[in-house]
């Protein structure tokens, strides 16, 4: 179990986040190519960053506490990280644009 | 290679470059990115905390601002978190929001 101690934590942002799309009616996942581009690029340079940063040994990772598949060292949830953090920032940003819209409609 | 407590800070000034200038989303200029902001640090000082605080990553004294000791505030640590996470989380979501942005406009007027 305490394997899955970073995999509960994007578990959570998603718990969080997600019931956003529903309870805001917001159209973020119908829109799995524009997703794509705005993710992709941005997940491609902060995982790189990361890996220089991994590799140099600013950082590591506890494999108590990671599950063991690792890809160029990093643990899989780290990858994952950065898929889910800018995924939930896209959905409260456009929760927010709903909120703010309604209250400038009344 | 460049500290974690240099390549931070610069992380937030290319996205807020690439913000204003390269996309021209000037979400750092909108109060809607601010309320987004404020939203998201408050979660990111709870879940970073949950991975700093509870050594799911660890932090080499030599890459960031405090030394490497894990401590709930001080010491250049927030909510356990090394201060140049802030910085790192900023210049993550702020480029996120702003490729939406861009790629909203990009698909809405194709050439």
């Amino acid at each position: 179990m305490r394997h899955a101690s970073y995999a509960v934590m994007l578990a959570f942002v998603l718990l969080g986040t997600l019931p956003l799309h529903r309870y805001y009616r917001l159209s973020v996942l119908r829109h799995p190519l524009r997703l794509l581009m705005s993710i992709v690029p941005v997940a491609v340079v902060f995982v790189t960053w990361d890996l220089l940063a991994a590799n140099s040994g600013q950082w590591r990772f506890d494999p108590a506490q990671t599950f063991a598949m690792r890809l160029w060292g990093l643990p899989l949830e780290e990858y994952a990280f950065f898929v889910v953090i800018p995924l939930a920032g896209i959905l409260a940003f456009e929760a927010v644009a709903v909120v703010r819209e309604r209250r400038r409609t009344g | 290679m460049t500290s974690y407590a240099a390549a931070a800070p610069v992380a937030v000034l290319v996205a807020i470059l690439a913000d204003l200038l390269l996309l021209r989303t000037a979400l750092v200029r909108s109060r809607a990115w601010w309320t987004v902001y404020g939203i998201v640090v408050g979660f990111q000082l709870l879940t970073n905390g949950w991975l700093t605080g509870r050594g799911i990553v660890r932090y080499s004294d030599a890459a960031i601002l405090g030394s490497g000791r894990i401590v709930f505030i001080g010491d250049g640590r927030i909510a356990y978190a090394p201060v140049e996470d802030l910085a790192f989380g900023f210049a993550l979501v702020l480029m996120a929001c702003a490729m939406w942005v861009w790629t909203g406009a990009q698909m809405r007027t194709p050439r």
